[in-house]
């Protein structure tokens, strides 16, 4: 097994992308380290992104941010402006393993290790944020839904990274929140999450919504009719119900360890419905 | 050595017992510099790995380990044909420890492999081709119970039935235990309920997982470093399967950490001695905790139907239980405990307890903390509380007015002694706990229970130093701040300082035979050798100051830890202190220690009542525990702190064993979830802070009234949680 540890984006790339069998990047480790020792995976080689230039920042752009792919969970959570801007973002990502985890996990990794159950996936999804790929063709920005493709898979090509996770401006009278069902009350995967991204008119009406289930399908998803149900009304008790319905009915679940079938189509629209409400308080301003 | 009749512990004046003075291993273990089992190393040592089968059931046609074996960096390949039959009484430890003619659970030992380096290790076991023929399994009680089940044993026969069966089953046995006739108590009830429990299999989840360091050179004689709660009975069962001699086995125990009853038993040991008696090196193996979860010793998993009657008034006329647990591919589950303890609370006239003894292909089943209680007191508490429910009273009433107490015949034969039930329910009772509103959601559980509790072989040698500081040499591993309490009774006997005081816990070969640290039994029989060993030692003090005075020896007395004669007849002499008769030791008749010996009798039983709130999320019916409280009778807390660590420590595990934490075995018959992802323990933002009550009811069998407390407090938290989940609030 080789280590590298480039210091440019493109030396990365051209690791990644040259004839090395079985390559992974490397950000916080959280996941790669404990599928090794597991032996689910056996890299050839690893490439470590951390000392790449712009990696591990957090950059205002364009009234939204631009996340570097190693910042870890606690930068995260310590940024004021994101937790300003975009809150179920932040918790989300803070809700990932444990304090000394959150020293490491990262959000891109999160997102390229591809579990259904990923927590901050549905929030970025939510979030309507997009990652910049880059590759031996170049760069790319692709929105976050389009990355997972299935369980431990991407739509990341051979010799892809993810350079950076970019947040959108957020609109004015606009809230997000995320929340997911585990047993315990940390350190555990999500049974179920979701997250809810809305804006209101000046009349209170919501003008627009997002809605995304993890742990609920193969990847997470993103729920159109749960969004429907939402737009145009004052997201009151009627319309919270008609979201929650529409997620449970978006859901496909697997019956596993973690929970049944039935269990997380019933609670992924109470959490959805919880979930609105926050979102709604927020983007009320309270 | 029981308690002085004119002696009370609740009014005699201690000096140090009932204080809470540091652990004299805290400083180690907060730095980092305790040695743990993986921590042992040794010149030229190599590392060894296990294979383990993938399969719930197997026959194993071959192993062939020539490519394995060839790989640069292997040094010795054990499987099957490295253990011999030994003592028949070993047998099934020793198939546990490597799979023979088959594979009897997934991660059932297979080969192991001892190498220059780990990956050389892994590697080599890639390379080891096992010919398996795939049998089918079963791991659930109830199904192995069923005509037509897969088979663990051919030869098995179930025990105690008659006539005597002549077809292989998976049931090992059959125990009864109670008096009466319950179907002639359920006539004079006026209610009567009947319900049917499961509960799935949980580990004690220890956090430091199995390791130990084995040397054994050409000349036979061998060395093992190793995590265990009884380095003693490792030495002898080692020394058994592996062909040794029995002293030329040396044993030390490492610090441990956690247990639980877990390391009661031997996985890894006579393997890595194997490996390092052919490879002729030492060799380390240290269980990964996949390798914890699939293949040490969980619980049994339980299936069971209670039945109760009771009058309008609240008398228990009778009582029935038919009690099935399943210990893994073995016989051996704790199926007696759990038929002994089930209505072991109560004093009734028609009791009767059931108990099936059932194989399936699941890793043998090792003790955790009260072993066969928790689950059972699970099913007795359930339909008391709704009995109660239904007649209408107070579950705790119900409870006091058929408690057992001094005299009683237990529903396992023996008459009671002094016990504590009643003076626990009545504390429980008079808790601001138990009368505390409730919120939205919110529901409180009670429940009651008991443990043995056990007493066992036990040796202390405690040597006095020329500085008059004291070594005491302790063959119990510590593993509930046990040399704290230790030194704390030593000190008090002698009249010195805690400090002044050292306790070790001595290899096998430094001292004598010690049982297992195991069925709460340190504090007390480790307490009582330790009482005994001073006040042996004293006795030699004042012999020794006897003769710097020229006096008989029983004109001199030990008081406040000084030597000072009886009375005046005795003569005018200033007393001397311990520090001053060892200064001269080498003078008036060399080394001064104290020793005792004993196979300790009269460990009195332990009962608990614990209170629990728990909120209830109506939609997604996530639970959190919003309140704990642990009543518990402890005899005499030597330590009041580690006591109450104990209550804490047992009602923390009962949580988890209540909310979250379950082998669950896919379809396939493998274990779906090793690991602390998925193996829910409870972390600590799951628990609030657990309030105790500290109930003394001395114990006759002590000298100064101790009880054990280590594993009682795990028994009642299943039913204390379910009922508060349940919502069911209290009239």
């Amino acid at each position: 097994m080789r280590y590298e540890a480039p210091t440019t984006v493109k030396g990365a790339v051209k690791l990644l992308a040259g004839k090395a069998g079985l390559a992974r990047v490397l950000a916080g480790g959280t996941d790669l380290l404990v599928q090794m020792r597991t032996d689910r995976v056996a890299p050839d080689l690893i490439v470590d992104v951390k000392r790449i230039a712009g990696m591990r920042r957090i950059e205002a752009k364009a009234g939204g941010f631009r996340i570097g792919a190693a910042v870890s969970g606690a930068e995260l959570g310590e940024h004021k402006g994101m937790r300003k801007a975009w809150p179920g973002v932040v918790e989300a990502a803070c809700l990932i393993g444990s304090t000394q985890v959150q020293g490491r996990a990262t959000l891109a990794g999160n997102l390229c290790n591809a579990s259904p159950a990923a927590d901050s996936v549905p929030a970025l999804i939510a979030a309507g944020a997009a990652v910049v790929v880059v590759g031996p063709r170049g760069r790319r920005t692709v929105p976050v839904e389009q990355i997972p493709v299935g369980p431990g898979r991407t739509s990341l090509k051979r010799g892809e990274l993810v350079e950076a996770i970019l947040l959108p401006k957020r609109p004015p009278r606009s809230g997000d929140a995320y929340l997911r069902f585990i047993p315990r009350s940390e350190m555990d995967i999500a049974v179920v999450g979701a997250g809810v991204s809305l804006t209101l008119d000046r009349q209170g009406v919501c003008s627009a919504a997002r809605v995304a289930l993890g742990a609920v399908a193969e990847r997470v998803i993103r729920v159109p009719e749960a969004e429907a149900a939402l737009i145009g009304t004052k997201v009151d008790g009627e319309a919270l119900e008609r979201m929650a319905a529409s997620c449970s009915a978006a859901c496909r679940p697997i019956d596993d360890k973690r929970g049944t079938r039935e269990f997380r189509i019933k609670v992924a629209g109470v959490l959805a419905r919880r979930a609105a409400a926050i979102a709604l308080k927020r983007a009320r301003g309270k | 050595m029981p308690l002085d009749a004119k002696f009370d512990p609740a009014t005699h004046h201690f000096r140090l017992v009932g204080t809470r003075p540091l652990r004299p291993d805290g400083y180690d273990k907060v730095v980092g510099r305790a040695r743990f089992g993986a921590d042992a190393s040794a010149p030229g040592m190599l590392v060894g790995r296990i294979l383990r089968s993938p399969h719930p059931h197997a026959r194993i046609r071959a192993i062939d380990t020539a490519r394995a074996a060839k790989l640069p960096g292997v040094k010795a390949i054990v499987t099957r044909d490295d253990f011999k039959d030994g003592d028949p009484s070993l047998k099934d430890v020793l198939v546990n420890v490597m799979a023979r003619d088959k594979a009897l659970y997934d991660g059932h030992a297979v080969a192991a492999v001892a190498a220059t380096s780990a990956s050389v290790a892994r590697k080599a076991l890639k390379l080891i081709r096992v010919d398996y023929e795939i049998l089918p399994h079963v791991t659930d009680v109830d199904e192995a119970m069923k005509p037509g089940a897969p088979i663990l044993h051919g030869d098995m026969r179930t025990e105690n039935i008659e006539p005597a069966p002549k077809k292989a089953s998976n049931v090992a046995s059959r125990c009864e235990f109670g008096h009466g006739d319950p179907e002639q108590g359920f006539k004079q009830a006026d209610v009567v309920i009947e319900r049917r429990f499961k509960t799935e299999a949980t580990h004690q989840g220890y956090i430091e997982p199995h390791a130990c360091l084995a040397s054994v050179g050409s000349d036979g004689q061998g060395e093992l470093w190793v995590c265990t709660q009884g380095h003693y009975m490792v030495r002898n069962t080692c020394a058994a399967l592996v062909g040794m001699d029995v002293s030329k086995l040396r044993v030390t125990a490492s610090e441990i950490g956690g247990g639980f009853g877990g390391k009661t038993t031997v996985f890894i040991e006579p393997v890595a001695l194997a490996l390092s008696r052919k490879a002729g090196k030492p060799v380390k193996l240290v269980m990964s905790r996949e390798e914890v979860f699939r293949a040490s010793g969980p619980t049994s998993s339980a299936s069971m139907t209670v039945k109760i009657g009771v009058t309008r008034h609240g008398r228990i006329t009778g009582a029935h239980a038919d009690i099935r647990f399943q210990g893994g591919a073995f016989a051996g589950s704790p199926i007696e405990l759990g038929a002994m303890s089930a209505f072991a609370c109560y004093d009734l006239e028609h009791v009767k307890a059931v108990g099936w003894d059932v194989v399936t292909n699941r890793p043998k089943q090792a003790a955790y903390r009260a072993p066969g209680a928790p689950m059972v007191a699970f099913a007795v508490e359930s339909v008391l509380d709704e009995l109660a429910h239904k007649i209408g009273m107070d579950p705790v009433e119900l409870r006091l007015k058929n408690t057992a107490k001094e005299g009683t015949r237990s529903s396992y034969g023996p008459k009671y002694n002094r016990i504590g039930l009643a003076a626990c329910l009545e504390a429980a009772r008079r808790h601001p706990h138990y009368e505390a509103p409730l919120g939205p959601n919110q529901g409180r559980g009670i429940a009651a229970g008991f443990w043995f509790n056990f007493g066992g072989q036990t040796c202390v040698s405690l040597n006095v130093n020329i500085d008059g500081t004291v070594a005491l040499a302790v063959g119990t591993p510590d593993i509930g701040g046990s040399r704290a309490s230790m030194c704390m009774m030593a000190a008090e006997e002698l009249g010195i300082e805690y400090d002044k005081v050292r306790a070790i816990v001595a290899d096998t070969s430094s001292l004598g035979y010690n049982d297992i640290s195991e069925g709460s039994r340190v504090t007390f029989s480790t307490g009582l050798a330790t009482i005994a060993a001073a006040r042996d030692a004293i006795g030699k003090l004042c012999a020794r100051a006897a003769k710097i005075w020229g006096i008989a020896p029983e004109a001199v007395v030990w008081e406040n830890g000084r030597a000072r004669p009886a009375g005046p007849n005795a003569g005018d002499f200033a007393p001397l202190s311990l520090a001053e008769i060892a200064k001269t030791a080498a003078k008036t008749g060399g080394p001064i220690a104290g020793h005792h010996e004993v196979n300790a009798d009269g460990a009195g039983v332990s009962f608990a009542v614990h209170l629990c709130d728990a909120e209830v999320d109506p939609e997604t019916g996530r639970v959190t525990i919003k309140r704990y409280t642990v009543v518990q009778d402890a005899g005499k807390a030597i330590h009041p702190s580690y006591v109450e660590g104990q209550f804490q420590g047992g009602a923390a595990q009962g949580i988890g064993w209540a909310l979250n934490e379950e082998y669950v075995y896919g379809r396939d018959g493998r274990l779906q979830n090793p690991g602390f992802l998925d193996y829910r323990i409870p972390v600590a933002s799951d628990l609030p802070m657990i309030d105790t009550v500290i109930v003394e009811v001395p114990n006759p069998g002590h000298p100064y009234g101790v009880r054990g407390v280590g594993e009682t407090s795990i028994v009642p938290p299943l039913a204390a949680i379910d009922k508060a989940k349940a919502g069911k609030k209290r009239r």
